[in-house]
Formats: structure tokens, C-alpha cells, sequence
């Protein structure tokens, strides 16, 4: 197993996100919900590594807590789409027919959205809070999920060994289960690992456009909203957010692209 | 004696190597041979043997993992490895012209035939546009593409793999290069339209003496069209003469494997009488057609009314062309494609419309081996796994007589100590050895056998056939054998039968076949056939 | 070539029919009265009986649907709660904004991505390829949001170069309208030069494997006449298909970007009224924008065969 270089530093870069969110649960610097009106707007110290927000906080517990948020909504999100986009591509896929071609047809209706515009759409009709938002984006991308397991799954089944199964004997449910289905995981992994970077970045979004999940709660996306009116006295607080989303998605992306050059190898650089 | 071509040779290699450094190894070794003026040379090798490598050395078009790393390639006298990029530039096309093997890509979908055509005349000869237009249509009727008008302005999509690659062998000898690199040219094409381009190809060096350098694995080819061959294998030239000598007085071992590998009849099988194992009669399979987006596609029919018997323990073949339904015709047969009409009958029973129980009953009688052994094994699956699942479907055995059944069948067709092994581990030959031992792992009576050995190197053919035949003989199973070469079947086969456009035109024994086929098709393809000319001449030298 | 073009366009109707259909649901599931929900809380009670006829309220959802398609279909969006004004209008003002900002965007990007991809893929892992490569994938991973909050601070802020808050259109005055788009385009330019590039490179990599590249070469072609007559026709065909998934994707989330630069566009209006609860507009938002994509991607289909000639002939 050879490891490359970029999915190693992408692994790294997730590995600090996810250790931070998990710790997000047990211990944090300070307190990010409290408030202290004495410390406000305070830049980085050897106190307050990242500084103080206009309400006092420390905005490295917040960013801490944040990832937790971030990583819990899109890992819930994934699941969310990569199961409802699993069981339907599969049933597209498997049965083919008018039951293919229906939920294909609904399918479609979903895709001609823009990804962000459903989401949008959608919290309109569940409101803003943290399950709210894991169904809209999770319905806005399971679409995408379904289309490609049902691409993989039509392209495995015409494969010479899943007809030499029939061939066989076996039973349609057996070939499913024993030879179309685990020759799937490898795109669909790679997917997943995609989609995870999206859907942070959505929800990023529509928490920086106040649609997201609700102050005072915080994640990365509000913050950087909340950053705006005090963008030329308080810097730190523009940069500590946004510099926190984009390494995230910088570590998906290059994990992303070591599981493709793994698969693909011509596609590779060094 | 002084060899004129020797002397002033047009192509003189001397001592080439080429090395792939990431691999370690040297794709090419030390490699030294000469073409003449007008003169036609094979270089012929399997797969590995370093002929396209050096083919594409000569041009200067090496792939980027692959260097020159000794050696001086001479062009009348000028050494092109030493030359400067714009001068071998000058050269490619003009002086040295080259057509590849796989028609379906070699030329650019996005660009007219025209505009292809055009770019060789346009960049070295600098011509006016008319000139060109002019030249491009009389090189398009002579290799015979009607109405070269329409041709010019059409893109290659529109043409068949005969035509593309007699449009590619047009775009080449525009230039009227002294020397064409021809790589496998006929490889991916039919039988009958194999001859034709090759014919033609010949012609055209001939209008203009451009020298040829064959590279092919196909010794047919070589005996019909080559004076001179160089053999190769591993990088290394292990032989060169004069192609009769090689061909009838190898002197290097691996020239006679070469040579041995060619089919030759085998001993005829006594006929077996009585009701047939296998019965088809009228069968017929069509595609195409409905679907509110495909109302105008015509329906095609693939299978025409066929019948058909194969007795127990005889091989029937099934030779046909591209489009000839014979593909169709097995799986139809094994119900894996939809009959439209006809009859099938496995001992008796029907299989057509059978379901439930007796569709069982007929799959645990019959089996098939793929063509291409690179997907028709699961690439998760080990070795073991894949040969031992057909086994679930027997009543009865014990995992232990599993696993020794497993094991047997695996030493039948020599993959002892395999079963850990995953496809991706083996080589292609070793693959379709797998196939094969999946197939007879439940000692069916029948098995259907689709082109197995197209995709693999002659030597490796020859084995795998030699183990299939001799499974047959141990194992007394009956078997459908598919393929397109008549020349490959004739070693194997008890009976065969000569498919096109979805009929049988003919049908007979070997010998009935072989030597006094009555079917104007059966002829042609005969006649088509280099490897067959081959064995016969040196069967008659023998 | 026609067959493929009537094909196309005659797809097209259905999705729209079920774009439509998407939103008409949509807007039914929010939870309250549908008439109090469009005409807002004090409603005059004649509008609101005119309203509840027209939409067919006390009919069948299907026939209700056909109501709204009807009134829809003819340029009827209804009237904004907030403002009071036709909602059709509203959104193609709007839309002007982002569009132009979108189309500029991406533009300039394929100009640059398309041909760094190329070189990338041509010289495939060396220092040039794995400069570009990490270069777009920076670019791609950084939020546009950030990047305009960045740029502002640079350019605007600290800078003083650029305006920071307010729109002009073009047609008003050329040099200022320039002067507040600058910023938003550049933004995201480089975003979508990080994913284009990519796709680019791949597509190069994929047709530089094939055959017809080295019978180029081997007429004698120099590497340059190769790249531009063999490969980048062939290799920007994906490419063209990505460009139409981004032009939809920003025009659904181009709402960040706005509210960043503080633009009249689209998405913002679409935000704000969905603050508002302003569900005219919020249902026109996005009805418009949804078959707007459609008729991007249809449009990205149609030309399609001008980069690929085989497949006008399925």
C-alpha cells in the first residue's frame, strides 16, 4: 500500500477537525456561550488564543465547539443521503422497469434544483434548527447519491462475472448481494468523501446567510457573518472562521482525491 | 553474398535499448535490424516482446515512461535517435508514416475526415487547398471508399472499423512516405476485411515503393505478405531470415513454439448417433426497436432462423464475422439473451419456456466460458471461492468433498496452490484457466465456449485449447464453441458450423468443411484466412 | 443532427413540468393558510376571496395544481407582500444583477482553466502539473464567502481601491458599475478556476491516452498543434458539461456572494424574503431559478455536438 502524499496531509488535516469536534463534546478553553463584557473584541493573547468576539467570547472555544457542530450535521447529513440514495438507487437499479423509470423521473425533478436552492427551499418549509437542516441539505444531495448508485449499480450488473453468477444458478437476490454490491462501495466511498465537503460548506452558508443553525449556538458560518460589521477593527475574527472551513475542505478534497488515485491511478500527480 | 538491401539499407537499427527505469527492466535489448529499399518486413513477437516499443523508438514517440538508452536508428544513413526535435518532426509522416491498431481511435472524432487528411499535406508539402482537395479524392477512391465527396466532409463516427482504417492507411500514403510502420493493423478487424485492407495496404506500397515494417503476432500474416522477418521475444531478436526459411526450418526454439502454436487439424471424433443433447431449431433473437424516444430504430435481427444439433461429447464450432449473431446465438441458446422465436431442446426438454425447477435443472446441466478474462471473474473473489461457488447448487457435499473437488478441478487445468489468489494476480491465460475450471468444476454435460481465446497471445492459446480439448476428452462434455477465426477452431472442433448475417450457410465435419466447403462464404473466409494458407504449405512441406 | 435537437428540447418540457410541480409542493407544505401565506396577514377579505377562487382552493390538489400552472404560465407570480409589487418583474431586475455576475465569472474562469488544465495534463507529474493542480486545489477549497470577505478587507478596507457597499447598473454608468462588480466576479473566478481547472486537466489526461493523439504526432505535428487541434476539442467537452452544473449551482448559491458585496441580486432577494416571510417571492425565487437551469443545462446539451460529433448521432 503505497500512501500518497496528498491524501496523507488531507488525513491529517481531518484528523486535527475531528479531534477537535470530538472534543468539543468534553472540554473547550473557555465556555463558548459565555459571555464576559469586560473582554470583548480583544485580539489573539496568550489568554484568549484567537481573541474575543464583540460579546466577549473566546473565539477558539467557539471555533472548537463549532467543528462539533459543523462535523455532527454533515456526517448526519451524509448518512442521511447516502441512505436514502443508496436503498433507491439500488431499487432503481435492481428492478429496473416502470420502477426505475418513476423514481428516475422524481429523481430528476429534485436535480433540476440547484443544490443550495433546495436547501433554501426547504428550510423554509422545516423551519432553522439543527435537525431541519440535516433533512434539507440531506434532501437536497441524496438526488445525487441516488443517480450515481443507480449508474453503478446498472454498469456492475452488465459485467461478464455478474452474468457468469446467473450463469451459475444463482438467484437474482444472491448476485446482488454477493457480487454487484460490494464491486459499488469503491465510487460510492468515493462520493461520500465529496459530499461530506458540500455539505459542510452548505451549511456553512446558510448559517452565514442566518439560515442556518440559530445563535447563539456557534458554527463557523455565523461567526464569519457575525465578523462583518467589525471587519476593519476586529480581523481576527474574519479570518479564524473562514481560514477553519477552508482547511477542512482543503483535508476532504485532498483525502478525497488519495481514495480516487487509489482507484484510478493515471489520473494521479506524483 | 552481397545483399544489396543490406548494404544500403533504408532502415538500419543498431544495437536499440530501450528502458522503462520505474519497472527496472529493459522493454527493448540490444535490438539490430535492417529493412531495404521497397522491401516488406515482419517483426513479429507476443505480447511483451518490445516490437511496438521499438516500432515507436524509430518515430521518436515513445511513451514517457519508457527511454532510449543505447543504440542508433539510421534512416539513409541519418541517425534519427541523435536528430533534433524539428528535423524528426520533418521527418514523421513525410519519410516515416505509421498506422496503429485500433481503428475505433485512431482517428479524431471531432474533425472531419478532411481536415485530417488534409493536416500531413498542409504541413509538409505546403500545398493550396484545391491540391489538397484533389489529392485527398483520389487517394479516397483509391482504397475504394464510395463517394469520397461525402467522405471528406463527414467525421469518423460515421464509418465502419474497415473503412476508418483504410482512410488512416489514405491519410499515411498521401505523404508517400519511403517507409510505413504498420502496427497490428488488422487486429481488431474481421476476417474478410482484414484481406482487404491488407491487400490494399500492400498495393499502395507497391504504387509508390515505400518499404513496410509489419508488426504483427498473426505467422499467417507474415507468410503471405513479409520477405524478411525478425523475431522477437522479451525485448530480444532470438531469429531473422528469410520468412520461408523461419517459417519451415526454425532455428530457435521459440520460433518453433511459434511455429507448433499454429492449429492443426486434430483427430476426428468418431460420430456419435442418436438423439442430440442439444436441439435448436428456428431459433430467433431481435433487438432494438420500441420506446417513445426510439420509435424510428429499426428492429434487428440477430439470430435467423437457426437450427442446430450438438450430439454428447462433440464440439460443435460456430465461426461467423462480426454481426453475424454468433455471440447471440450462445447466449439465446443459454437463456441469457431473449429467444423471439424457436425452438430449444437439452435432452429433450424444453428450455426456452422453462421455469422455476427444470430452468434450475438445465443451468446445472450447461456452463459458459467468457470471452474476456479480465472481467468475467469477480475481482474480490479468490481463486478458490470463484471455482468453488457453482458447488452451493449441489445437494449433498460436505465441505470436504467441496474442497476436494475444488482442488481437483484446479489441478486439471494446472493452477495447483492457486486458490488464494485473487484475478488481478494472475496473468490472462491463468484468468481463463479459472474460467474454465468454473465451468467444469459440476461436470456439466454441456458447455457454451464464446471466443476464450481471442484475447490472448498464440503460445497461450495453444495451451489453453490443448487443455480444454484434453477436459473434453476426460470429462466427455459436449461443447458450443464460438468464434470468428476459422483457422483457430480447426484443431478443436469436431463439427462447425459457418454463420452470417443471423443464418447458418453451412454446416459439416471438419474435413467436409475444411476441404471441400460448398458455401461461397465458407470459401471466402477460407481464402481470407492467412493461417489456415500457412498450415496447409507447411503441411505440405513436412 | 435535428432528431437530437427536437429530442433535447422535447425533454425539456416534462422537467419543467415537474420543476413546477416540485415548487407548487413546496409551497404547500409550508405550514398555514395558503391564501394569508401569499397575500400576507391583513389581507384585504376581497383579495382574499378573489385569491382563494383563482387558485381553485376548494378543488383537488391536481386541479389546484393546473390553476397555478395556468396563472404562472402566463408571467402571474403574484405581488409581494413586502413591497407590493409584481413579483415577475422584481426577479428579472434582480436577475440581471447575478447573471452578470455569473456569466462573467465563470467566463474568465473557462478562459483561464481550460488551458492550465490542458498543460497540466500534458505534463503530467512535473513541477508545472503538480503546481497547478495544488494551486486549483486551494482555490476550490477556500468558501466563496470568505474569499469576498477577504478580498473586501484587502481591496476595499485596508486598500481603498474599491468600493465596499452599493450597486450601479451598466447601463447607468459604465466605469462605476465596473468598479462595484470587480470584486464579486474576481471572487469568484477563482473558486471556479480551482474546479474547472481540474476537470479540464482530467479530460486532457483521459484523450492524451488515446490513439488519434499519436497518429498526430506521428504526421509530424508539432506538441502545440496537437494540443489545439486534437486534444482540446475533444478534451473540453466534459469540461462544457461541468460549465453547465456551475452556472446552475451559482445561481442558487450566488445568495452568499450578494450578501458579502451588499448586491441587488437574485439570491439575496430570495433570502431576504424568505426573512420576510414573503412566500410570493419566495415561491417565485425559486421557480425562476429552477428552470433557469434547466434551460442552462439545455442549452450546455444543445451545444454539445459541436464538441463531440458522435453525439448528435445516437
Amino acid at each position: 500500500m503505497r500512501f500518497r502524499l496528498n491524501a496523507v496531509v488531507g488525513a491529517v488535516l481531518i484528523g486535527l477537525v475531528l479531534a477537535a469536534a470530538l472534543m468539543a463534546q468534553v472540554w473547550t478553553p473557555f465556555d463558548p456561550m459565555k459571555l464576559d463584557l469586560r473582554a470583548r473584541m480583544q485580539p489573539p493573547s496568550a489568554v484568549h488564543w484567537l481573541g474575543t468576539d464583540e460579546f466577549g467570547r473566546d473565539v477558539a472555544s467557539r471555533l472548537i465547539a463549532g467543528a462539533g457542530t459543523s462535523f455532527e450535521i454533515s456526517l448526519l447529513t451524509v448518512a442521511f443521503a447516502m441512505t436514502v440514495g443508496a436503498v433507491l438507487g439500488v431499487i432503481a437499479g435492481f428492478l429496473r422497469g416502470w420502477v426505475d423509470r418513476v423514481l428516475m423521473m422524481l429523481n430528476d425533478a429534485l436535480l433540476a434544483f440547484p443544490g443550495m436552492l433546495l436547501a433554501l427551499g426547504l428550510m423554509v418549509v422545516v423551519g432553522a434548527s439543527k435537525y431541519a437542516i440535516v433533512v434539507a441539505l440531506g434532501l437536497a444531495y441524496a438526488p445525487t447519491m441516488v443517480r450515481v448508485v443507480r449508474g453503478t449499480v446498472l454498469s456492475i450488473r452488465e459485467r461478464e462475472y455478474v452474468e457468469a453468477s446467473r450463469m451459475i444458478g444463482n438467484g437474482e437476490g444472491y448476485t446482488m448481494a454477493r457480487h454487484v454490491l460490494p464491486n459499488c462501495i469503491a465510487p460510492i466511498a468515493v462520493l461520500a468523501t465529496s459530499m461530506f465537503g458540500w455539505v459542510l460548506l452548505s451549511e456553512s452558508a446558510l448559517s452565514f446567510l442566518g439560515l442556518g443553525v440559530p445563535p447563539p449556538a456557534p458554527t463557523w458560518g455565523n461567526m464569519l457573518a457575525a465578523s462583518r460589521p467589525h471587519m476593519d477593527t476586529a480581523v481576527w475574527l474574519s479570518i479564524a472562521p473562514g481560514l477553519c472551513i477552508a482547511l477542512t475542505l482543503l483535508g476532504i478534497n485532498l483525502l478525497g482525491d488519495g481514495l480516487r488515485d487509489r482507484l484510478d491511478p493515471r489520473m494521479a500527480v506524483a | 553474398m552481397s545483399d544489396p538491401a543490406h548494404d544500403h539499407p533504408l532502415l538500419s537499427v543498431e544495437g536499440l535499448t530501450l528502458a522503462a527505469p520505474s519497472l527496472g527492466v529493459d522493454v527493448v535489448d540490444d535490438l539490430r535490424f535492417h529493412i531495404g529499399r521497397g522491401e516488406f518486413l515482419a517483426v513479429v513477437g507476443e505480447s511483451g516482446s518490445g516490437k511496438t516499443m521499438a516500432a515507436r523508438a524509430v518515430l521518436g514517440l515513445l511513451p514517457p515512461g519508457i527511454q532510449r538508452t543505447a543504440g542508433r536508428i539510421l534512416l539513409d544513413g541519418e541517425d534519427l535517435a541523435a536528430a533534433a526535435e524539428p528535423r524528426i518532426r520533418a521527418l514523421r509522416g513525410a519519410a516515416i508514416g505509421m498506422v496503429f491498431q485500433e481503428p475505433m481511435v485512431s482517428l479524431n472524432p471531432a474533425l472531419t475526415v478532411g481536415a485530417q487528411l488534409a493536416e500531413g499535406l498542409r504541413l509538409h508539402h505546403k500545398l493550396p487547398r484545391d491540391e489538397i482537395r484533389a489529392r485527398s479524392l483520389e487517394m479516397l477512391r483509391r482504397v475504394q471508399i464510395p463517394d469520397p465527396e461525402r467522405c471528406l466532409a463527414a467525421h469518423p463516427h460515421e464509418f465502419s472499423g474497415g473503412m476508418r482504417q483504410r482512410i488512416m492507411l489514405a491519410s499515411v500514403m498521401l505523404l508517400k512516405p519511403k517507409l510505413l510502420i504498420a502496427d497490428e493493423p488488422t487486429t481488431a478487424l474481421d476476417t474478410l476485411v482484414q484481406r482487404e485492407v491488407l491487400d490494399l495496404m500492400v498495393e499502395l506500397a507497391r504504387d509508390h515503393d515505400t518499404a513496410v515494417m509489419l508488426i504483427t503476432h498473426n505467422l499467417g500474416l507474415v507468410a503471405r505478405y513479409a520477405s524478411r522477418a525478425v523475431v522477437m521475444r522479451q525485448g530480444r531478436k532470438v531469429e531473422e531470415g528469410q520468412v520461408g526459411e523461419i517459417l519451415r526450418r526454425p532455428s530457435h526454439p521459440y520460433t518453433r513454439n511459434l511455429v507448433d502454436a499454429l492449429p492443426r487439424r486434430g483427430a476426428a471424433a468418431t460420430p456419435v448417433s442418436g438423439e442430440p443433447l442439444l436441439a435448436v431449431r428456428s431459433l430467433r433473437v431481435e433487438f432494438g426497436g420500441r420506446g417513445w424516444l426510439r420509435r424510428n430504430r429499426r428492429r434487428v435481427v440477430a439470430v435467423d432462423g437457426v437450427d442446430l444439433d450438438v450430439r454428447a461429447g462433440e464440439t460443435l464450432a460456430v465461426v461467423g464475422g462480426s454481426g453475424s449473431g454468433k455471440t447471440t446465438l450462445g447466449r439465446a441458446v443459454l437463456r441469457l439473451a431473449k429467444a423471439n422465436g424457436g425452438e430449444v431442446r437439452f435432452r429433450g426438454r424444453d428450455v426456452l419456456g422453462a421455469g422455476g425447477r427444470d430452468l434450475h435443472d438445465f443451468r446445472m446441466g450447461c456452463q459458459l466460458v467468457f470471452q474476456d478474462p479480465y472481467s468475467s471473474l469477480d475481482p474480490r473473489m479468490r481463486v478458490g471461492a470463484i471455482v468453488a461457488e457453482p458447488l452451493r447448487h449441489l445437494p449433498g457435499m460436505s465441505d470436504a468433498d467441496k474442497a476436494a473437488r475444488v482442488r481437483g478441478t484446479l489441478e486439471d487445468v494446472g493452477l495447483v496452490g492457486f486458490d488464494a489468489r485473487f484475478p488481478h494476480e494472475l496473468s490472462g491465460g491463468q484468468r481463463q484457466r479459472v474460467a474454465i475450471a468454473r465451468a467444469i468444476v459440476r461436470h456439466p454435460a454441456f458447455v457454451v465456449a464464446d471466443e476464450p481465446v481471442s484475447a490472448l497471445d498464440m503460445t497461450i492459446q495453444k495451451q489453453v485449447l490443448t487443455l480444454f480439448r484434453a477436459l473434453q476428452r476426460r470429462y466427455g462434455f459436449a461443447c458450443l464453441f464460438i468464434s470468428h477465426d476459422l483457422s483457430a477452431v480447426e484443431e478443436i472442433a469436431d463439427r462447425v458450423a459457418v454463420m452470417q448475417s443471423g443464418r447458418i450457410v453451412e454446416t459439416g465435419t471438419v474435413a467436409q468443411i475444411y476441404d471441400a466447403p460448398s458455401h461461397p462464404y465458407t470459401r471466402a473466409l477460407l481464402e481470407a484466412s492467412p493461417t489456415i494458407d500457412l498450415t496447409r504449405m507447411l503441411e505440405s512441406a513436412a | 443532427m435535428i432528431g437530437y435537437l427536437i429530442r433535447r428540447l422535447a425533454m425539456t418540457i416534462p422537467t419543467i413540468l415537474l420543476v413546477a410541480a416540485a415548487v407548487f409542493v413546496l409551497v404547500r407544505l409550508i405550514p398555514g393558510d395558503p391564501v394569508s401565506l401569499l397575500l400576507g396577514e391583513d389581507a384585504d377579505p376581497a383579495q382574499v376571496i378573489e385569491l382563494r377562487a383563482s387558485l381553485g382552493l376548494e378543488e383537488p390538489i391536481p386541479v389546484q395544481f393546473g390553476y397555478w400552472l395556468a396563472k404562472v404560465a402566463g408571467g402571474d407570480f403574484g405581488v409581494s407582500i413586502a413591497s407590493d409589487r409584481p413579483v415577475l418583474p422584481l426577479i428579472l431586475q434582480r436577475f440581471q444583477v447575478s447573471a452578470s455576475i455569473v456569466i462573467g465569472a465563470v467566463g474568465l474562469a473557462v478562459l483561464v482553466a481550460v488551458p492550465a488544465g490542458l498543460i497540466a495534463g500534458w505534463k503530467q507529474n512535473r513541477g508545472v502539473d503538480f503546481a497547478i493542480v495544488t494551486v486549483a486545489t486551494l482555490l476550490l477549497s477556500i468558501p466563496s464567502f470568505w474569499l469576498g470577505l477577504l478580498m473586501l478587507l484587502v481591496f476595499g478596507i485596508k486598500l481603498g481601491w474599491l468600493p465596499v457597499v452599493g450597486y450601479v447598473t451598466f447601463g447607468d454608468d459604465f466605469w462605476r458599475a465596473l468598479g462595484y462588480i470587480v470584486l464579486p466576479v474576481a471572487t469568484l473566478t477563482m473558486i471556479e478556476i480551482g474546479v474547472l481547472t481540474r476537470m479540464a486537466r482530467a479530460s486532457a489526461i483521459e484523450v492524451m491516452r488515446l490513439e488519434y493523439v499519436t497518429h498526430a504526432r506521428a504526421k509530424g505535428l508539432a506538441e502545440w498543434q496537437v494540443l489545439a487541434r486534437h486534444v482540446l476539442p475533444n478534451a473540453f467537452a466534459p469540461t462544457w458539461t461541468l460549465v453547465g452544473l456551475i452556472l446552475g449551482n451559482l445561481l442558487g448559491g450566488i445568495a452568499v456572494i450578494e450578501t458579502v458585496f451588499t448586491l441587488p441580486g437574485l439570491g439575496r432577494l430570495l433570502v431576504d424574503s424568505i426573512y420576510a416571510r414573503d412566500y410570493p417571492v419566495v415561491q417565485g425565487c425559486l421557480l425562476f431559478t429552477a428552470v433557469i437551469y434547466v434551460l442552462v443545462n439545455l442549452i450546455v446539451d444543445l451545444c454539445y455536438p459541436l464538441f463531440d460529433p458522435r453525439v448528435s448521432a445516437e
